[in-house]
């Protein structure tokens, strides 16, 4: 303790023990989901609830130790919550592969690896990345690196087209990837890098018209550049969602870092502008939008593929969950095609209804929360915007597929971050937390000792 | 199993999955409250003090805020250690101003005071609208002013 009549200096606490306590929480919450799917669906308790729950439980306790011993100051609520948001995925995956009978395509234990892998990755890259301020000198290497990986779909061989959608890259002995997935997070780097270098000039030029500034015709350079990368997206490899999530978080990235309203309302206007064209001229988007507009046109609920159906079998899941759900393990999400990925969001809708769907995006938005806080507390501009963008992503991910499910928006095909089955998906998310942390580490450190001694400046003072 | 033990199980999963939200919430409480719930707490276990602990002495800083430019919003709890400000990377608090320099002020504490002083800046720091020259006491919530930056010492 300090000498008596001197105040101990309040420093942000470390909350390493409410860190692990709620991540024993999370857990038993995995473990209590997994005994009710099991009493659902046929009264006992399942066998697998110990080697999911402890696999589960074994997997955060191993980040928990390396997130201690290389970032102890970090934010002590982001792994807690991504650990019971990746459980209760598992759980639905689990709950879904056990009542389609092992057939359909949800599998538990793949995502139980893929799990594993993740959370390795989580913990080499805190390890690996000791000052995520390197990041910046990578800025046109990561702007490089995201370009490729985002047009490697399309180059021969290498790339498949599944379900009308040419996103994924096949490797012998691995399966597939989606190369997208860490695409965004090697653009996100690329832009936080690049909006530091250039944020005054976007920020301060250009001329006042009525109520808004408008930036210089040749400041538009990048925006534009950015809005002709996602069209492509959108028409060479059919990815409405990635197209859609790309543009959007550097539209968000942009106004973060300027402040300026009007490259919002310009993004906007080039988004509406790219979207209609984008409606009238190419078949896949038009039939997004008619299915979004008339889904319960028998026609369209009939057509083979882009047709209804999925989306209106997920709408009826939901309302037959209504305000308290089913309960785990009585409903029939197996009805819903792909209700283990993209539509994960309206089976757990239908087995914990609107209460644990609320829940759910409670859960969401305090880490997208924690994630704009590290922002806001963060001490240099390209930590603010990297952060920044990374819980900004997070945020328009979740609104993109939740909208899209509930029939609020067109529906894109994308992934419910850490829920949905999927590799490469768990893989990006994993690294996406690792950074987060890793900064979340830095802002909450208190001020580091100065280095230089009392005389020697005093020699350089005038 | 019966409908109803099935119902409860449900009900009960829900309440605990909320009982989490809340539980997270409460966990970043202090972010609401700031960090005077963390010094007060083991105020209260302290046998009958002699002046009330949990008011810091009258003028004595505890947080830097930056008020105004491009880091708006962000404070650093005021430690025993100096504080440096300016562009170079292991600054405490890392300005990207062209009017900032690489080295620019320096904050350390002295004698219950915190005192700021020019590292020999290109454009100057001023205290309100006095250019620092030598070292100078910081009096609360007077404006530090750094190139576009500008910062306050608070409660």
């Amino acid at each position: 303790m300090s000498a008596p009549g001197v105040e101990p200096v309040p420093l942000p606490a470390k909350r390493r023990m409410a860190q692990l306590v709620m991540l024993g929480f999370a857990v038993l919450i995995v473990m209590g989901a997994y005994a009710a799917v099991g009493l659902g669906i046929d009264q006992k308790i399942p066998s697998g609830m110990l080697t999911y729950g402890l696999g589960l439980g074994g997997f955060v306790l191993a980040a928990y130790l390396v997130l201690a011993r290389f970032a102890p100051w970090a934010d002590p609520l982001i792994l807690p919550l991504v650990t019971l948001i990746n459980g209760l995925g598992l759980v639905m995956i689990y709950r879904l592969e056990v009542g389609a009978g092992g057939k359909g395509g949800a599998s538990a234990t793949s995502q139980l690896l893929w799990t594993a892998v993740g959370v390795v990755v989580f913990a080499v890259t805190l390890i690996v990345l000791r000052d995520h301020r390197s990041l910046q000198r990578l800025t046109y290497t990561a702007g490089a690196a995201g370009l490729l990986l985002l047009i490697s779909p399309l180059i021969p061989f290498l790339g498949q087209e599944i379900n009308g959608a040419r996103i994924w890259i096949g490797i012998p002995g691995v399966g597939q990837l989606q190369p997208a997935e860490l695409a965004k997070l090697a653009l996100i780097v690329f832009f936080a890098g690049y909006l530091v270098a250039k944020r005054d000039v976007l920020a301060l030029a250009g001329r006042r018209l009525l109520f808004i500034d408008l930036p210089r015709a040749r400041d538009l350079g990048p925006i534009l550049i950015t809005w002709g990368l996602s069209l492509g997206v959108l028409i060479l490899q059919k990815d409405l969602g990635s197209s859609l999530l790309i543009f959007g978080t550097f539209i968000a990235m942009l106004y973060i870092a300027t402040q300026r309203t009007s490259w919002v309302l310009i993004g906007i206007l080039l988004f509406v502008g790219g979207a209609v064209l984008a409606a009238s001229i190419f078949d896949h988007v038009a039939a997004r939008v008619d299915v979004f507009l008339n889904p319960e046109d028998p026609k369209l609920f009939e057509r083979e593929l882009g047709g209804s159906a999925q989306l209106l079998e997920g709408l009826f899941g939901m309302s037959q969950g209504g305000i308290l759900g089913t309960g785990l393990g009585q409903g029939y999400p197996g009805l819903i095609p792909l209700s283990f990925s993209d539509f994960i969001f309206a089976a757990i809708g239908e087995e914990l209804g609107l209460t644990g769907l609320m829940a759910l995006l409670m859960i969401y938005a305090l880490l997208v929360e924690r994630g704009l806080r590290t922002a806001l507390a963060a001490r240099d501009p390209f930590s603010k915007l990297l952060a920044g963008g990374l819980s900004f992503i997070l945020a328009w991910q979740v609104f993109i597929i939740v909208g899209g499910v509930t029939n609020l928006i067109p529906l894109t095909g994308l992934v419910t971050p850490f829920m949905s089955q999927g590799g490469s998906a768990l893989l990006a998310n994993w690294i996406l937390i690792a950074l987060l942390v890793r900064m979340s580490d830095a802002a909450r450190k208190p001020p580091p000792q100065a280095i230089q001694d009392e005389g020697l400046t005093q020699v350089f003072q005038r | 199993m019966s409908e109803l033990t099935l119902l409860l199980i449900k009900l009960a999963f829900l309440a605990v999955l909320w009982f989490f939200v809340i539980a997270a919430v409460g966990v970043i409480r202090t972010d609401l409250f700031g960090s005077r719930t963390a010094p007060a707490a083991p105020a209260r276990k302290a046998p009958k003090p002699v002046k009330p602990p949990a008011k810091p002495k009258k003028g004595e800083p505890r947080q830097m805020v930056v008020v105004g430019g491009p880091l708006q919003g962000t404070t650093i709890p005021l430690a025993e250690t100096p504080i440096t400000i300016g562009r170079a990377n292991d600054a405490t608090l890392v300005v990207s101003d062209d009017y900032a320099s690489s080295r620019h002020a320096r904050l350390f504490p002295q004698d219950g005071q915190w005192i700021v002083e020019d590292l020999n800046s290109t454009n100057g720091t001023y205290l309100d609208r006095t250019k620092v020259t030598r070292p100078t006491p910081v009096p609360l919530g007077v404006p530090i002013r750094i190139g576009k930056t500008v910062i306050e010492l608070r409660k």
